[in-house]
């Protein structure tokens, strides 16, 4: 569960976005991908579709559990990880990475202010687990 | 080597083929003796459209096939019949046999919906005191039998709180459910058509009073709730929870799943509740699972009861009708009268058990599960140290933290011991765990024997890990890739070509 990439941007819902420029690139975390167990469908949002921040873009069904996904910030879907219809456990195998859920344009910047850096959400995780 | 050419299972091992399997052309179970009536070619009877232009493809095989087949699938089932069935907020309890004496009499098996009223009068009777008793056990005004099973009920009851609004002038687009909730709560709120705010529980697993204030607007319709909820615990708050909602003008709906807890000790309509569904394959001892059907009666308050489904049962006095005649009824919501012989034995079991019998079950009920829990908590990490009711939840992640073993492997684990493994993994709240419900029908020799399983389960995972991480080691099929099975489902036997 260690090892959160330390460029990304963290929700308390468990997804992250990765920022370049004016695009954000999005998925789960290795958390919550671990907490929901093997991943068995996931529901992808239209390209196209303008999402606001906090927003449901999708949701995620494993063994355990359908889920919903929020968007961490508010913008427009420009791409969707169409490789996810075919191989949904991509988002077990690399949460961080080839598991990206959508790319979106953002909105409104200042929006990522409000999300959680690295040290943040591993400590927000930490204290998930002493929870339970 | 195909499946038939390999040996039998012997008598509850191994695995067995399907019906479909066994086929050989041309063999039949009977051979049925020569018509004595006129013979006639059926495609003068039946317009061509409704002929089949080859037979249907059906399993061939004798008569002793047939009970072989099935003896020898009952020989690899676990059921209540055979051993303990701990599955949290299910009430697996057992089902006495009484009641299928009752459901198996003429006069309830042998009539058809399309009688006429003068000739059921006894069957009418029946469903008009069923009715009563339910009232008296939720606390409510009348009650609909007519819903098919519990997720049936939500459907009813949320489509009587819209028709409530509705009848008031009032447009609500929302309903409230707590993080604990059943699943199907959001499922029949959204099928109703009502969008879904979810409310967070508070550190004691009760609803978050201060959330449901802010989360209560002149837009939701109400909230449903399960009390005890799927933490196996009483919300203390009741009343409290029932004015924040009544005084924005929603209504509150009681889901029945676990009343198996309360009978004879609270009743819903007396803590707030406006709309109730009982589960009688739960709580009233009628097979659920595969030895359905379900029923799932719904009751309601006398400002809620002129929306029930339609018929309601009346008497007066000298006979008993069916009565349509309810303008603000929602309608009908299942065809005739619900699952009318799953009534009739829920009713054999109420009136077997008395009103006493129905609160001690409850207590029973309340003492196993807290009896066990105190014994699985020196195992396993337990969330919500306090009284629980009829089930309680307990968490695996001591083991997985410390041995890398899950929940999941632990539940699999148990059916290497003859039990069936519990609810895992739900309510979604609590990470890694079990929802155990032991119900009042097991004897305290089952509850330890299970306790004491559960204490080598963790033992092993601690000495042995990679032994409970691969189990089940002992039953007909081993470990089942789930997660294949949900991406790539493979449900329908077809021939090989």
């Amino acid at each position: 569960m260690n090892g959160f990439p330390s460029g990304y941007r963290y929700t308390k819902s468990h997804e992250w976005i990765a920022v370049e420029g004016k695009t954000g690139k999005v998925g789960l975390t290795g958390y919550a991908q671990d907490q929901l167990g093997d991943i068995t469908f996931v529901e992808l949002p239209q390209v196209g579709r303008q999402l606001k921040q906090g927003e449901v873009f999708g949701v995620v069904e494993s063994v355990k559990a359908a889920s919903d996904c929020y968007a961490p910030v508010g913008g427009r879907v420009t791409a969707v990880n169409g490789r996810l219809e075919t191989e949904p456990d991509l988002i077990n195998r690399d949460p961080h990475g080839e598991g990206w859920i959508f790319q979106l344009e953002i909105t409104n910047a200042a929006e990522l202010d409000s999300l959680m850096d690295v040290e943040t959400y591993t400590r927000y995780v930490a204290e998930q687990g002493e929870k339970g | 080597m195909t499946r038939q050419e390999t040996a039998p299972p012997r008598p509850g091992r191994g695995t067995e083929p399907l019906i479909f399997e066994l086929s050989s052309p041309g063999r039949i179970a009977y051979s049925l003796p020569a018509l004595d009536v006129p013979d006639r070619p059926v495609d003068s009877l039946l317009p061509p459209s409704a002929l089949r232009t080859r037979p249907p493809e059906l399993p061939e095989v004798s008569e002793v096939d047939v009970v072989r087949h099935f003896t020898r699938l009952s020989q690899i089932q676990h059921g209540v019949d055979i051993g303990f069935y701990p599955l949290g907020s299910c009430t697996m309890k057992y089902n006495p046999k009484v009641n299928e004496d009752a459901a198996a009499l003429p006069g309830f098996a042998g009539v058809h919906p399309y009688f006429p009223e003068e000739v059921v009068q006894g069957a009418l009777e029946l469903l008009y005191h069923m009715e009563k008793y339910l009232c008296e056990i939720g606390g409510v005004s009348r009650v609909s039998l007519q819903p098919a099973a519990g997720a049936h009920g939500e459907l009813t009851g949320l489509l009587m709180f819209r028709a409530y609004h509705e009848d008031r002038g009032e447009h609500r687009t929302k309903v409230l459910i707590p993080d604990s909730a059943h699943g199907t709560n959001p499922a029949s709120a959204v099928v109703c058509g009502y969008e879904t705010v979810e409310v967070p529980s508070d550190s004691r697993g009760g609803v978050d009073l201060d959330a449901l204030r802010r989360l209560m607007a002149p837009d939701v319709a109400g909230l449903m709730l399960t009390n005890p909820n799927t933490l196996g615990l009483f919300d203390e708050n009741m009343h409290a929870i029932a004015e924040i909602v009544h005084e924005a003008g929603g209504l509150l709906y009681y889901d029945g799943a676990n009343a198996n807890a309360i009978m004879g000790v609270a009743r819903p309509g007396d803590t707030g509740f406006d709309v109730v569904h009982f589960n009688l394959h739960k709580t009233f001892s009628t097979p659920h699972g595969g030895g359905g059907p379900g029923s799932g009666p719904v009751g309601a308050t006398r400002e809620l009861e002129p929306y029930l489904p339609v018929p309601l049962v009346d008497f007066d006095g000298r006979r008993y009708r069916l009565v349509y005649d309810r303008p603000k009824s929602i309608g009908r919501v299942k065809s005739f009268y619900g699952n009318f012989l799953v009534v009739v034995k829920a009713y054999a079991y109420i009136r077997s058990m008395g009103p006493d019998g129905l609160r001690q079950v409850s207590e029973d009920a309340v003492l196993a599960a807290n009896y066990l829990m105190r014994k699985l908590a020196e195992h396993f990490h337990l969330p919500y140290d306090r009284h629980c009711k009829h089930e309680f939840v307990v968490s695996g992640v001591w083991q997985k933290e410390r041995h890398g073993v899950r929940t999941l492997d632990m539940a699999k684990r148990l059916l290497d011991y003859g039990f069936h493994a519990p609810t895992v993994y739900f309510p979604l709240i609590v990470p890694e765990c079990f929802m155990v419900e032991p119900t009042e029908t097991e004897s305290r020799e089952t509850l330890d024997a299970f306790a004491r399983v559960m204490a080598h389960i963790a033992e092993e995972a601690r000495q042995q890990p990679d032994l409970v991480k691969a189990a089940p080691h002992t039953t007909p099929v081993k470990r089942l890739d789930e997660a294949l099975a949900a991406r790539k489902p493979n449900v329908r036997w077809q021939p090989e070509t």
